[in-house]
C-alpha cells in the first residue's frame, strides 16, 4: 500500500508537479494528496495563478527616451565600427 | 558565476557598411512592435540574426527592436533601478553587437541576449552595493518557516479584475520583495522562460540550486499575491 504524502512532502515536490516533471506514478500520488488536502489545492491552485500573471502580463513600453539612447547608441557604435575597418 | 562574453573579434563584423536608411525603418518598427510587446508576426529571429552577422544593421536594429522590451524589464527586476537598466539595457545590445560574430547560434539568439543582461545587471548590483557580493550561491533549504501562510482562493482572474498597468505593479511589487537569489532565478526561469539549465548556467548556479530557489521564489510570490489578489473575509475559505 502506498503511503499518504504529508504536506511538506508534497511541497519539496510541487515544482516537480506544476511543471509536470514527474512519472505518471508520482503525479498520481500528488494529485491524491490535493484531492485530499484543501490547504494543498490551494496552494497549487494559486501557484498556478501566479506563474500564469506573470506570464501573461505584457512587459511595460521601454520609455521613449531610454529607447531613443540606446539607438543612438547603438548608431555611434555601428559608426564606430565602420569607420574602424 | 560570470558570463564570459567571447573575445571581440575587430577583423569580424565591422568591415561592412551601415545598412542605408535603418534607423528610419527602425523607428517606424519600433512603434509597431512596442505596442504588443515585441509582437512576432513575421519574425524571423534566425534570419535576422544570420543577416546581422553578415553585416546588415537594420536586422540587428530590428533583434533590438523586437527584445527591448523584455531585456529592460528583465533588466529593471534585477536592478531594481531604473538608472541600472537602461545602462544594463545599451551594455547588453552594444556587447551582443560587438561580440555577434561569436554567436554561432547553438542557442537561441534571445537566450544569449539574456545571459548578457544577466551578467550586466548582476554586475551593476554588486557595485551598487560597495562591491559587497550579490551572492547568488548561498545555501537555500525549505525550512520550517512558513512560506504558505496565507491560504485562501484568489478573487477571481486578476487579468480581468485588472488593467495590465496595475496587474504589472503589485507583480512589480511582489518580485521586489524577493532577495536578489531569488528574484533572479523567477525571473529567467518563469518569466522569460529559460529551462532549468539554461538558468543554471546564466546565473552560474548548480541545477539543484536553481530548483530550490525557483520553489521558494514561487511560494514566496504566491503568498504576496494572494494577500493582494484572495477572495475577502469568509468567502476565502469557500473552498472548505
Amino acid at each position: 500500500m502506498t503511503r499518504l504524502l504529508t504536506c511538506k512532502q508534497f511541497m519539496t515536490e510541487l515544482n516537480a508537479y506544476l511543471d509536470e516533471e514527474t512519472s505518471p506514478e508520482e503525479r498520481a500520488r500528488l494529485q491524491s494528496h490535493i484531492n485530499e488536502c484543501p490547504n494543498c489545492w490551494v496552494v497549487v491552485d494559486t501557484t498556478q495563478k501566479t506563474l500564469r500573471v506573470y506570464k501573461g502580463v505584457e512587459p511595460q513600453v521601454v520609455p521613449q527616451d531610454v529607447s531613443a539612447r540606446l539607438m543612438a547608441a547603438l548608431q555611434r557604435k555601428m559608426a564606430e565600427k565602420k569607420g574602424c575597418c | 558565476m560570470m558570463i564570459a562574453v567571447p573575445a571581440y573579434d575587430a577583423a569580424g563584423f565591422g568591415a561592412r557598411a551601415m545598412a542605408g536608411g535603418w534607423y528610419s525603418r527602425l523607428e517606424t518598427g519600433m512603434q509597431a512592435t512596442n505596442q504588443n510587446g515585441g509582437g512576432s508576426v513575421g519574425f524571423d529571429e534566425a534570419a535576422l540574426v544570420e543577416r546581422a552577422r553578415t553585416g546588415d544593421d537594420g536586422a540587428f536594429a530590428e533583434l533590438v527592436n523586437h527584445y527591448e522590451r523584455k531585456v529592460y524589464r528583465l533588466a529593471r527586476n534585477i536592478t531594481q533601478n531604473d538608472e541600472d537598466a537602461e545602462d544594463v539595457l545599451q551594455d547588453a545590445f552594444l556587447k551582443a553587437y560587438t561580440h555577434l560574430d561569436n554567436f554561432h547560434g547553438d542557442s537561441k539568439f534571445y537566450t544569449w541576449i539574456v545571459r548578457i543582461a544577466v551578467n550586466e545587471a548582476l554586475m551593476k548590483l554588486r557595485k551598487r552595493r560597495g562591491d559587497k557580493m550579490v551572492s547568488l550561491d548561498e545555501d537555500i533549504e525549505l525550512g520550517e518557516e512558513a512560506v504558505t501562510r496565507e491560504i485562501a482562493v484568489w478573487d477571481g482572474n486578476p487579468e480581468q479584475t485588472y488593467s495590465q498597468e496595475e496587474l504589472r505593479k503589485h507583480l512589480d511589487e511582489a518580485i521586489q520583495s524577493l532577495k536578489p537569489t531569488f528574484r533572479s532565478v523567477f525571473q529567467l526561469r518563469d518569466v522569460e522562460e529559460l529551462s532549468t539549465e539554461e538558468t543554471a548556467e546564466a546565473l552560474g548556479l548548480s541545477v539543484p540550486a536553481v530548483k530550490s530557489r525557483l520553489l521558494r521564489a514561487r511560494l514566496q510570490l504566491r503568498e504576496r499575491l494572494t494577500r493582494q489578489f484572495k477572495r475577502k473575509e469568509d468567502d476565502a475559505f469557500a473552498y472548505l
